[in-house]
């Protein structure tokens, strides 16, 4: 266990390590320049270009920028001048996180007993109506998801504001429009997952036992046929992450992908660097947690036969 | 008494000769795998989309009186009559012939670029499974790395470097959309090259090359293909993801994220111009999904024979 451990923490490190450098080269490979305002004199240009360092080679600046990482200094927005990437991640992924957990829970919830009830009714109207959600939910990218939500249930029947992120009632829309896909995906494995489990000796040992239908499902099935969907945590925190960026465009949410997809208009390296890298880290961490859980819970991983 | 001799005897109620024979005509892998993706219903009607509307995404335009960047002042945001069938968008652009030209890019970004991936993945995946050692060892770690890197803040990465266009897409969707084949068929070659079918063939000194093409390929590629089945309606959404938070397709051209992102500016007012796009984006994906569900049952050799 403890080997499988550091194996994971070993690749995590490896991958945030890779993911920095990847994307601090690329950031420097983005045609234009942070600084072309035409209010901007060419000396106020320069002064700023060598404010930030750009001045230098680009492997110096590459090991500045990783030193500062270290110390956990993302350094400065160049638009919101005066404003640490920091403090912008600070006021704005609370936000974010917080859309996504709530659409992280309606999803796994839902998803789960929707494929729990569509494969105890197996070949019945049930499982087809769960199939069929589950087909249709995968089917609709998130930002159409959010745009019909916003106009059926906000605009047309008036139920429910359609933006900002004020209170509650303010949080169902993008939360539904952000977890419906990631709703589709885990009934579908759940189901899948459930039937094989099925068909394993250990459900007829259970039955022939004599134990109630009940028993048999929540004891038996759901605790063997939840490791698939496990697996697919991890993506899935990144999927509804990444899923954020837009859902918060529609919905006027202050939260980091609206911030994201600004910065990247405006060429603010800083900015695309820190978010991005933190972004990455995040989710590799998400990963890391995911896969370490999973050994936990996995007895075959727990005894090292992998 | 006579001597018995075998003419003495006949042998009663069955026929050996008969018996023996074979009846029905003998299926290929493929022609079994049609047979069985044609009786999938939701499959077939996926397929039957799928080709309705690559023939109107090719045939669509050329017929219409609109070109797709034709302005018409008189018809910004017309709903839909006789005239314009879908109605026009906020310049007075005919929107029947934008959806499908619309098509036209999503759709070959979509077969492009997971075909790419499919290819790149399969000869690395295959390469590293085959001959193992350490190729293979640095490679997985290469891809494990990789493959921990959330794929999308590296397309929008790439897009930015390589600014906007169908080729950069295709390439940005490719740089990091190859791992996941690559894992797979590493594990599928892996498994099938300790079978016998494939010892045998070594000990009777076939070539690796000729291995590889004549026995591990056609035991994969019904997988590979479903795979590619899978992978289309993933890249269509990213296609559109990225056009949508405007790092897709440059305008005039456009693709049916730059629709859905161009609708949904008008969508209090003029609702018509989002749930267009938006119903051939959702029915495209949803046709792939069914033929990829399709494919994956009628490929499976668990399956065959069966109905």
């Amino acid at each position: 266990m403890l080997k499988y451990v550091t194996k994971r923490v070993v690749a995590a490190i490896l991958t945030v390590f890779a993911l920095v450098t990847i994307v601090f080269f690329l950031v420097r490979l983005m045609p234009g320049e942070p600084f072309t305002s035409a209010k901007l004199t060419k000396e106020v240009a320069e002064n700023m270009n060598s404010y930030y360092g750009f001045d230098k080679p680009i492997l110096e600046q590459y090991f500045t920028y990783m030193g500062n990482l270290l110390h956990g200094n993302f350094g400065y927005s160049m638009k919101y001048t005066n404003k640490t990437v920091n403090y912008i991640i600070g006021q704005t992924f609370p936000f974010s996180a917080d859309l996504g957990i709530r659409a992280l829970c309606l999803a796994v919830s839902i998803g789960l007993v929707l494929g729990i009830i569509a494969a105890r009714n197996r070949g019945k109207k049930l499982d087809f109506a769960c199939v069929l959600i589950a087909i249709v939910g995968t089917s609709i990218p998130d930002f159409i998801m959010g745009a019909l939500l916003q106009y059926f249930f906000g605009i047309k029947w008036g139920l429910l504001p359609v933006a900002k992120y004020l209170g509650f009632e303010y949080t169902i829309l993008p939360a539904c429009a952000l977890a419906f896909y990631t709703l589709a995906s885990v009934s579908r494995i759940m189901r899948s997952s459930m039937l094989e489990v099925t068909s394993q000796d250990y459900i007829k040992t259970a039955r022939s036992k004599g134990l109630s239908e009940l028993r048999i499902t929540c004891k038996h099935q759901i605790r063997n046929a939840i490791m698939p969907v496990m697996t697919v945590l991890g993506p899935t925190v990144a999927s509804v992450l990444t899923g954020t960026f837009v859902i918060e465009a529609i919905f006027a949410i202050p939260g980091m992908g609206k911030y994201y997809v600004e910065s990247v208009n405006n060429n603010d390296y800083a900015m695309i660097l820190g978010m991005t890298v933190f972004y990455g880290c995040f989710l590799v961490l998400c990963n890391l947690i995911v896969d370490i859980l999973y050994g936990v819970a996995d007895p075959r991983v727990r005894i090292g036969k992998r | 008494m006579a001597e018995l001799n075998k003419d003495m005897f006949v042998i009663k109620g069955k026929n050996i000769t008969k018996m023996e024979s074979i009846s029905r005509p003998s299926l290929s892998f493929w022609q079994d795998a049609w047979r069985r993706l044609r009786k999938n219903r939701a499959a077939f009607v996926g397929l039957c989309i799928i080709v309705l509307y690559a023939l109107l995404a090719v045939f669509a335009p050329m017929f219409s009186k609109y070109g797709f960047s034709d302005m018409d002042t008189a018809a910004m945001h017309a709903s839909p009559s006789a005239a314009h069938w879908l109605g026009c968008d906020a310049t007075g652009r005919d929107q029947w012939v934008r959806i499908w030209m619309g098509a036209r890019t999503s759709l070959a970004i979509g077969l492009f670029s997971a075909f790419i991936n499919m290819c790149v993945g399969a000869v690395i995946g295959g390469l590293c499974g085959y001959y193992g050692g350490k190729l293979d060892m640095i490679m997985m770690r290469v891809v494990d790395i990789l493959y921990g890197i959330p794929s999308l803040i590296i397309t929008i990465l790439v897009m930015l470097v390589l600014g906007k266009g169908v080729a950069p897409l295709i390439i940005a969707l490719c740089v990091v959309g190859w791992i996941g084949t690559c894992r797979f068929v590493r594990g599928e070659v892996y498994r099938l090259k300790e079978q016998d079918f494939v010892m045998a063939a070594k000990v009777l000194g076939i070539p690796d090359f000729i291995i590889i093409i004549r026995h591990i390929i056609p035991n994969i590629l019904g997988m590979l293909v479903t795979n590619l089945c899978m992978a289309i309606p993933g890249a269509i959404f990213q296609e559109a993801f990225l056009s949508y938070i405007g790092l897709g397709i440059a305008p005039p051209n456009c693709s049916w994220g730059v629709l859905a992102k161009e609708g949904i500016q008008y969508l209090r007012i003029h609702p018509h111009e989002i749930i267009i796009p938006a119903f051939f984006i959702c029915t495209t994906m949803l046709a792939l999904n069914l033929l990829g569900d399709g494919m994956r049952d009628a490929v499976d050799p668990k399956l065959r024979g069966t109905e």
